[in-house]
């Protein structure tokens, strides 16, 4: 059991999203880092689809009515427990009513990231709401009663735990072991989409040349971007039709928005082209005020892309296991 | 519309491949994605075959190594099918046009040279087939609009309006299901639940039912 004794706005139960239910217009949700809660999952010895708490805002704190260990991924933020500093992306081992402290993403980090997210052992334990424990904010229903988390919140956590997960166990980040940067801006790849030939020849020089900033208005929703205002050939009127989280829509003003985990699953914009799904971890740590950069990317590129992040979880899964069988360490 | 004589298809990143049907939107032609939509469930890749307004988008359950086989039997499993007409039920939906549920009324009589009235009127006459559902839990895609309403989405999408509002975004219309951001313009509002999570379906509409809006009240 967990209790929120205190939190910024937006916090929310989240595992790695709700598939199966787009036939109802519900949209996937899930964690804006995937990576990042797989790999908190992965080090605890859950299930890599585990639901965690997906942290956008510092600080916050909580407290754990049970022993249990936990790890903290995602963001490098100042995070202490009973005031003692934590490592990130680390197994910690938590007696029943200590309290966790999460402040501010550190300055200067080793990488530029705005979300933490705290897994426990065993997972989150909301109930399923069509077939995921993940937060549907518009239509309120998944995670904690489908809303984000407030003070004097109670979590259901953790579980019967036949594997103790191994304290002080680690990983290399992400972010540090699969960079992926363009003249020294975080970057995404981007496959084209149907109406990518509808924009001029300079304004799609531009989208892949320029650095976009992610702008104030920017939220698990989407990512409104600030830039050259991109401009079509002629005006594009268009039917309603699926769309998925990375779909690059740009409105008729010109400044693009990165449709992310709690967009609508249909839309009837133009779309650009989208963020591949194996970069959107990378979208999704972006902090607001930031620029970034897009790599344009063709289907071989993104399939390889994909391929790498699961050989990066499987690679973990690995470590953690060999760990297991060192006897010295339990 | 698809401007070009057939399908054309696109993928959206690694995740989805999207179909376009050509021509004009009908309900001819959606009675043909229905039908390639169930067709399209059962191949190995697909994890859902999600219709929109005469389009279809298959959401994999693993990406394809190559297009072109999954491209070449979409196409021919478009050139195959018969048109499903599934026939379902009428829900009625009261509403009350304009006011401030209805905020972007003006912005519809101002593009459409239509008064207050032959609007209501127009929106009000037909019988609407759901033609898919997206966009949020329970939400409905409609046919059936009147052409002379069609009125473009707004430039900059409005951050949040409230569910049962009715509203108008191109050449279509529909009634939000809960409160959130639209590119629409709202022209009234309704009161209705159209989705239950503890149920099971969850939405309350499905592709084949219709809806009716009666005028309850008109406020200029």
């Amino acid at each position: 059991m967990i209790e929120i004794l205190s939190t910024g706005a937006l916090a929310t139960v989240q595992d790695l999203g709700r598939s199966g239910a787009l036939r109802w217009g519900v949209g996937s949700s899930g964690a804006m880092d995937p990576l990042a809660l797989a790999a908190g999952n992965i080090l605890l010895g859950n299930d890599e689809g585990a639901a965690g708490i997906e942290v956008p805002v510092f600080p916050m704190r909580l407290r754990f009515g049970v022993d249990g260990a936990f790890a903290l991924t995602g963001a490098d933020v100042d995070a202490r427990l009973d005031e003692r500093p934590l490592l990130p992306w680390t197994v910690v081992r938590a007696r029943a009513g200590q309290v966790l402290q999460l402040g501010l993403p550190r300055r200067g980090g080793h990488w530029p990231a705005s979300r933490a997210y705290v897994c426990v052992a065993g997972g989150i334990g909301v109930a399923p709401v069509l077939g995921s424990r993940s937060t549907q904010m518009r239509g309120a229903f998944g995670g904690l009663d489908g809303r984000a988390l407030r003070a004097g919140d109670t979590l259901p956590a953790g579980g019967t735990d036949p594997e103790p997960p191994i304290d002080g166990l680690g990983l290399v980040p992400p972010a540090l072991s699969l960079p992926l940067q363009a003249d020294g801006l975080p970057a995404m790849r981007v496959l084209p989409a149907a109406e990518y030939h509808h924009y001029t020849a300079a304004s799609r020089a531009a989208f892949w040349a320029e650095p976009w900033k992610i702008t104030a208005q920017s939220d698990r929703y989407g990512y409104r971007l600030d830039g050259r205002p991109l401009e079509a050939l002629e005006a594009i009127e268009m039917r309603s039709h699926g769309i998925v989280p990375g779909v690059i829509q740009v409105p008729p003003g010109g400044q693009p928005i990165v449709q992310m985990r709690d967009a609508q699953p249909s839309g009837g914009y133009p779309k650009l082209g989208t963020v591949i799904e194996a970069d959107l971890w990378r979208l999704g740590q972006a902090p607001v005020g930031s620029r970034v950069r897009f790599i344009e990317c063709d289907w071989d590129a993104a399939l390889a892309a994909l391929a790498e992040t699961r050989r990066w979880l499987d690679e973990a899964r690995r470590l953690v296991d060999l760990q297991r069988l060192q006897p010295a360490r339990q | 519309m698809n401007a070009s004589l057939s399908p054309t298809m696109s993928v959206l990143g690694t995740s989805a491949l999207l179909f376009e049907a050509p021509g004009d939107t009908t309900l001819a032609t959606q009675q043909r994605i229905w039908a390639l939509a169930r067709e399209a469930e059962t191949w190995p890749e697909v994890r859902e075959a999600i219709p929109g307004m005469n389009n279809l988008m298959l959401s994999f359950s693993r990406p394809p190594l190559t297009l072109q086989a999954l491209e070449a039997r979409l196409r021919d499993a478009w050139s195959a099918v018969e048109p499903l007409a599934l026939r379902g039920r009428v829900v009625e939906l009261p509403v009350r046009y304009g006011g401030d549920g209805g905020p972007h009324m003006k912005d519809v009589i101002d593009h459409t040279g239509l008064g207050i009235d032959e609007i209501v009127e127009r929106h009000s006459a037909p019988l609407y087939p759901v033609y898919a559902l997206g966009s949020h839990p329970g939400y409905c895609y409609l046919g059936g609009m009147d052409a002379r309403l069609a009125t473009p989405r707004r430039k900059v999408p409005v951050l949040r309006i409230p569910g049962g509002a009715v509203s108008i975004g191109g050449a279509q219309t529909g009634v939000s299901a809960s409160d959130g951001p639209s590119g629409w313009n709202t022209i009234g509002c309704t009161a209705m639940a159209f989705f239950d999570p503890t149920r099971d379906p969850p939405a309350l509409l499905q592709p084949g039912d219709s809806i009716r809006f009666r005028v309850e009240q008109v406020i200029r």
